[in-house]
């Protein structure tokens, strides 16, 4: 009995030992936070995504009320959540320009030859490291899916081609599925840059047609038909420079003969068939 | 340190069946020569090498075509008289496109090699002996394919107090190595001496399996009554030739993890490495060509062939009779080797093996959960958990996998190859690696 009652005892003691001390420490310790920090990350999206270059929301809401990002870097709000925010803080809400992940590959099922078939573990970053999947191409999307697997908005799905389908409403342009992909194919351009190289091979000619049907083929016509200087060309590839030159036109794109280059205003591939290859069909 | 009548070896391993029976009696045979060779600037670890001729050149069988590119790179030779046809990307082994020095040969050369004046070896100080060594282009014949030289390069304060080479061939199917140590167990000898004198090694230790009698015979033989060569044999395990395991095996002393052998002081190379050594410090012959099994029930005529560096496997195998059941092609051993997605890949320095498998006898074990089962403990013979090394992996928590020793695994096999659930433990590690590996290249 005595036991029991000097454990209850020691017990209480300790309790209220601690307790007056966390409420010291609460009172001469205490940090001042901005309260305004719990309240705009209350009204951002809470996804902490990490498109706008923070590590999350909260972060992003600090450098907010200091002046450093605009809070239209939020790609992930809607128009109204932003607005709500800048009258909020009064500050002026900024412009962003809305940017969607684009893949630099075209060579689905039905395009890219196929040497092998891939049998194993079903990622793509394992088939990159293991032989390169079944795919000839050594620079392709491998279509096993780690893109959407990565995407937390639910904007990528892969199509009938195994090709990923980004949808441009729910792309927030975070970059998880940049870090994803083990062949670097994603990129975040904005959503006004419309011509995509849609190939990353930087061979030449018939050895990259060998490949893949919708291959580029280092053929330099798109950078004779564009505006001086906006397209030049790279290790057989041609690279896209806005600031280089403009105004891009879709006239770039008429002469492609595979289609490697495309005129994209809003998603890249159809959701189904093979109908989003427009070039040249080479058989 | 299990010694007695059976032999010494390791804790832990796995016993898969040896399949050595097709080719251990099949004795060395020279490949042909084709008309068309592929040498990847890259196909050693470390920094590529830096070609030196130029489309259109002439080389000569044994010529210098690329230099290193580095301290930790090799040298590259042409393995056939001929003209450079291109410098271009080419398929490698490993599924990418490769920098590569491609060798039309010539059909009307007699491919005989103008035999170059012997180094003497005994008059070289030991940096001169690593630069001839990777002028020679030798890197680890084992399979990794390590530039041997690196090894060489004793860090301050460490010396060479034993030479161990390895003879093991654990692999099911390989018998390459075996017959060189049948047929050149000289050469072997040779190079041993070689490197433990020039190295000032106190003691040299030849490891072999007990599965390969005539091999110990033989070594045993060519050594005499010199004794200065230790032949230890070795009970049959897998991963046996995995340099810490073979240390362990031989004198029971564990290598710490993330340290090397020659923290221990000692220098492990491959018999098929020690013979090449002697081939160019007695001959003048640099590695131009390797020998290599072709095995498998994907073959109608298996072999133990001495193949030139570069060889189309195509070509490889057809000379061995692929026939049309063959439905998967690995190049190296069944346990660590990988998968080729394209025959037009070449041979390489470290190449030890073609297999072809056919559709009966690959593995299609769906995959199950893991059950906990703790069989994958019990295999890996570095003692780690590969279990949970797969679920680390498979969840992309790379910081854990550092933490959980990933990179004290040596990517062996035995456990997938124990895993009652069909887990892909080792291909889950092998893509976690890389990521981690690529992760840290854009953080520099």
């Amino acid at each position: 009995m005595l036991t029991l009652l000097l454990a209850t005892a020691i017990m209480t003691g300790l309790g209220v030992f601690f307790g007056i001390g966390l409420a010291v420490a609460n009172r001469f310790l205490r940090v001042e936070e901005d309260p305004r920090i719990d309240i705009i990350e209350e009204m951002l999206p809470g996804s902490n995504c990490g498109a706008c270059g923070e590590a999350g929301c909260r972060a992003f809401a600090e450098t907010v009320i200091d002046g450093a990002h605009a809070p239209s870097a939020c790609t992930v709000s809607s128009p109204e959540g932003i607005e709500y925010i800048a009258a909020f803080l009064g500050v002026d809400a900024g412009k962003q320009e809305k940017r969607v992940a684009r893949l630099h590959c075209a060579g689905g099922l039905s395009q890219a030859r196929q040497i092998a078939e891939y049998e194993g573990f079903k990622t793509c970053l394992a088939a990159h490291m293991i032989g390169g999947g079944g795919k000839g191409c050594a620079w392709g999307c491998l279509g096993l899916d780690d893109c959407m697997v990565a995407c937390t908005f639910d904007a990528i799905h892969m199509n009938d081609e195994r090709l990923p389908v980004v949808e441009p409403d729910k792309c927030t342009a975070c970059g998880d599925c940049v870090d994803a992909c083990p062949r670097d194919l994603f990129e975040c351009l904005p959503i006004s840059h419309c011509l995509i190289v849609q190939c990353k091979i930087p061979l030449e000619g018939e050895q990259a047609r060998a490949i893949c049907r919708v291959a580029c083929d280092g053929c330099s016509r798109c950078a004779q038909d564009a505006a001086p200087g906006l397209i030049q060309m790279k290790d057989n590839l041609p690279v896209v420079d806005y600031a280089a030159g403009g105004p891009a036109a879709p006239e770039a794109t008429y002469r492609c003969p595979t289609g490697a280059i495309q005129w994209v205003e809003f998603s890249q591939f159809s959701p189904r068939a093979s109908a989003s290859v427009t070039g040249a069909n080479l058989d | 340190m299990t010694a007695g009548v059976l032999g010494r070896t390791f804790r832990h391993g796995v016993h898969p069946r040896e399949h050595k029976e097709g080719t251990e009696d099949l004795a060395l045979e020279r490949m042909g020569f084709v008309d068309r060779y592929i040498l990847p600037l890259s196909q050693h670890l470390g920094a590529p090498c830096k070609s030196v001729v130029a489309v259109g050149e002439t080389v000569t069988r044994g010529q210098l075509i690329a230099e290193p590119g580095g301290f930790v790179s090799m040298a590259l030779h042409s393995p056939v008289d001929g003209t450079v046809a291109a410098i271009a990307m080419r398929r490698h082994p490993n599924g990418q496109m490769a920098q590569s020095i491609e060798i039309q040969a010539d059909a009307f050369s007699t491919q005989r090699m103008s035999a170059a004046s012997p180094v003497d070896w005994r008059s070289l100080t030991l940096d001169e002996f690593i630069t001839h060594v990777q002028q020679a282009g030798l890197v680890g014949m084992g399979g990794a394919a390590f530039p041997a030289h690196v090894k060489y390069k004793l860090p301050e304060g460490n010396r060479c107090e034993r030479l161990l080479v390895n003879g093991c061939e654990c692999e099911p199917y390989l018998t390459c190595d075996h017959r060189l140590m049948v047929e050149q167990p000289d050469a072997i000898i040779r190079g041993v001496e070689i490197l433990a004198e020039t190295l000032g090694a106190d003691s040299s230790t030849i490891g072999v399996e007990l599965n390969k009698p005539e091999s110990i015979e033989a070594l045993r033989r060519a050594v005499g009554d010199r004794g200065s060569i230790d032949i230890v044999p070795l009970k049959v395990k897998y991963p046996q030739g995995a340099e810490k395991m073979l240390i362990k095996a031989v004198w029971g002393e564990e290598v710490p993890a993330g340290k090397l052998p020659l923290d221990l002081n000692i220098v492990v190379n491959n018999v098929g490495t020690m013979a090449a050594l002697a081939d160019y410090f007695d001959r003048g012959i640099p590695v131009i060509e390797r020998a290599l099994t072709v095995a498998g029930p994907g073959v109608d005529r298996p072999a133990n062939l001495i193949v030139p560096i570069g060889t189309p496997v195509r070509d490889v195998l057809r000379r061995c009779g692929l026939n049309t059941q063959a439905r998967q092609v690995v190049m190296g051993g069944p346990m660590m080797g990988t998968s080729l997605a394209s025959l037009d890949v070449p041979v390489l320095k470290g190449t030890s093996g073609l297999l072809a498998f056919t559709e009966d006898v690959i593995n299609h074990t769906a995959e199950y959960a893991c059950v906990r089962c703790g069989q994958c403990l019990e295999a890996c013979g570095n003692f780690l958990n590969p279990s949970r090394l797969a679920r680390l992996a498979s969840a992309g928590r790379y910081d854990e996998l550092e933490k959980a020793h990933i990179m004290d695994c040596v990517e062996c096999g035995a456990c997938t190859y124990t895993c009652p659930s069909g887990v892909p433990i080792v291909h889950l590690i092998r893509a976690a690696k890389g990521m981690m590996r690529a992760r840290k290249a854009k953080e520099s």
